[in-house]
């Protein structure tokens, strides 16, 4: 690991004016992604800030409704938290899906966001990685791309993103709270992190010294039906090859609105707004569930090793839509 | 296993002594090395007040023992454990979040000490599985762990049982399936799940 300077910070002020003030600072607040990256040398930041002091720790509702989750809440305080349980049981689920229980009691809200990809190639510094070293090259897209991503790649990079909760949070149109510098803005969770283009090292639109203080989940009253169906090659403790997360409202045997999004397939947190239209006003049942999966995957581009994704999504989501919307048919 | 106390001639009576202190003692003696416990080397660091250039000191509260310590910022709370404090009950296995080998109880919350930056532990109370029970008076899943054979090398079974009491604590487990879940960030390589399993259940439910 290389040598860093650190900083315990006492509020938000503290923390980001020393960030600003040294390029490359991170922040650190469970530390579980960070410092594995720092101990292969893959992250080198020459300052960490400490903020786990800092008053981001708290689970509200708010009056219009709407959840406004602590940036350092754990993982595994929100999964379990009842109002998360109730009204978005994808986040719950979502989250119990990721890690493991002493990960989730370390790992927070912001954090997650953040998490960096598990590409092999960008783990492995013997090896060329546009992500890791601009400019350096891609060794997935012609290595072993088994776990790379089919939806949002480009010629620099398909390595995917590794969140489970983030996949949620799209499918919930969250938006995350940032205070910088130069004060306080929100950011629509579908803008936040980037697709890589030809700079896949950039991957979310956060500023040196930006610091998320919270994520806000709108008020959907029928993501109280709603799923997070993983598929991966062990049961447990294992990231995702692909993943739906699913909120569905049906009455009389009619899809009247849909929330889709897919993780383990695509280079950012993935929504499927056209599948989400495809559904609606459609027959709840297998038929109308295939074609929309259909929908969603129809600009999926694999790779030698990847192939099998495109199908193994679609099957992921129709049974999250199964479980959600039931088969009428 | 048996955690009675047997005689054999070929051991010694354990005095206080713990195997790693036995076997290092042993084999600095037969290297013919004298160990003195105050060198004069000790004598001048006990005098430095100061931290080394980008070293800090900071203070934790471990098996109910305040410890203060000057540590390199990129301390491990694992490295910090078994390099600095000689609690070597806490075991190193992937070093990166995966196996669960390391996992310590942080202010009551099972972690893994292997992610855990020491510095970010100031002021935390850190317990680990030398703090959990005595040989003549064990943690009742240090106990469990005995009655129901769950390990065999015993590697992981520090952070198995760290781990159980952190499960057991959170609550979240209802069924069988629930613990080996709740278990699955702890990796046992002699595959001594069954056991492991009934030994979580028999604390639960007692």
């Amino acid at each position: 690991m290389f040598p860093f300077t650190f900083i315990k910070a006492k509020n938000n002020k503290e923390a980001i004016t020393a960030a600003a003030n040294n390029t490359g600072t991170k922040f650190i607040g469970g530390g579980t992604n960070i410092v594995d990256l720092m101990k292969m040398n893959i992250e080198k930041p020459p300052q960490l800030v400490d903020i786990t002091s800092l008053g981001l720790k708290k689970i509200e509702v708010l009056s219009n409704g709407n959840i406004l989750i602590g940036a350092l809440v754990k993982n595994s305080d929100l999964a379990y938290d009842a109002t998360i349980i109730s009204k978005y049981p994808m986040l719950s689920k979502a989250l119990l899906s990721g890690a493991s229980p002493q990960l989730r009691n370390m790992a927070t809200t912001g954090g997650n966001v953040l998490q960096r990809t598990r590409c092999y190639y960008f783990f492995d510094t013997a090896t060329p990685c546009n992500k890791r070293e601009p400019g350096s090259g891609c060794s997935a897209i012609k290595g072993y791309n088994r776990m790379h991503a089919v939806l949002g790649t480009s010629s620099s990079c398909i390595a995917t993103h590794p969140s489970d909760m983030s996949v949620a949070m799209a499918a919930l149109d969250a938006i995350v709270h940032v205070e910088g510098i130069n004060g306080e803005r929100s950011i629509n969770f579908l803008d936040f992190h980037l697709l890589p283009g030809d700079t896949p090292e950039k991957e979310n639109v956060l500023q040196q010294g930006d610091l998320i203080t919270s994520i806000e989940i709108p008020s959907l009253p029928f993501a109280s039906n709603s799923t997070y169906i993983k598929v991966r090659d062990r049961a447990s403790f294992e990231f995702a090859l692909a993943s739906a997360a699913v909120a569905l409202e049906v009455s009389g045997g009619t899809i009247k609105n849909a929330r889709i999004a897919l993780g383990g397939v695509a280079t950012k947190p993935w929504r499927a707004k056209e599948a989400e239209q495809y559904l609606i006003g459609k027959s709840a049942g297998t038929e109308t569930y295939k074609a929309a999966a259909s929908v969603a995957l129809k600009d999926a581009t694999t790779y030698p090793y990847n192939s099998f994704k495109p199908e193994l999504a679609k099957r992921t989501l129709i049974s999250a839509l199964q479980n959600t919307g039931g088969n009428n048919e | 296993m048996t955690n009675k106390k047997e005689k054999n001639s070929l051991v010694p009576e354990n005095n206080g002594t713990t195997r790693r202190e036995f076997i290092t003692h042993s084999a600095a003696l037969s290297a013919g090395i004298a160990i003195t416990v105050s060198s004069p080397s000790k004598k001048i660091l006990d005098k430095v007040k100061q931290p080394a250039t980008g070293h800090m000191v900071i203070s934790l509260q471990v098996n109910g023992k305040a410890k203060s310590l000057e540590i390199d910022p990129r301390t491990t709370l694992l490295d910090a454990l078994r390099e600095k404090m000689h609690l070597t009950g806490t075991k190193k296995g992937c070093d990166r979040g995966q196996c669960g080998a390391c996992t310590v109880l942080v202010n009551n919350t099972r972690v893994n000490s292997c992610l855990t930056l020491a510095a970010m532990c100031d002021g935390s109370k850190v317990t680990t599985i030398e703090g959990l029970g005595t040989p003549d008076k064990l943690h009742p899943v240090q106990q469990a762990f005995l009655k129901h054979d769950a390990f065999q090398c015993g590697y992981c079974t520090p952070g198995q049982i760290c781990s159980s009491i952190g499960l057991i604590k959170e609550g979240h487990a209802k069924t069988d399936a629930d613990i080996r879940e709740l278990m699955s960030g702890n990796i046992c390589r002699c595959g001594a799940y069954q056991n492991i399993l009934d030994a979580v259940k028999e604390v639960q439910n007692a």
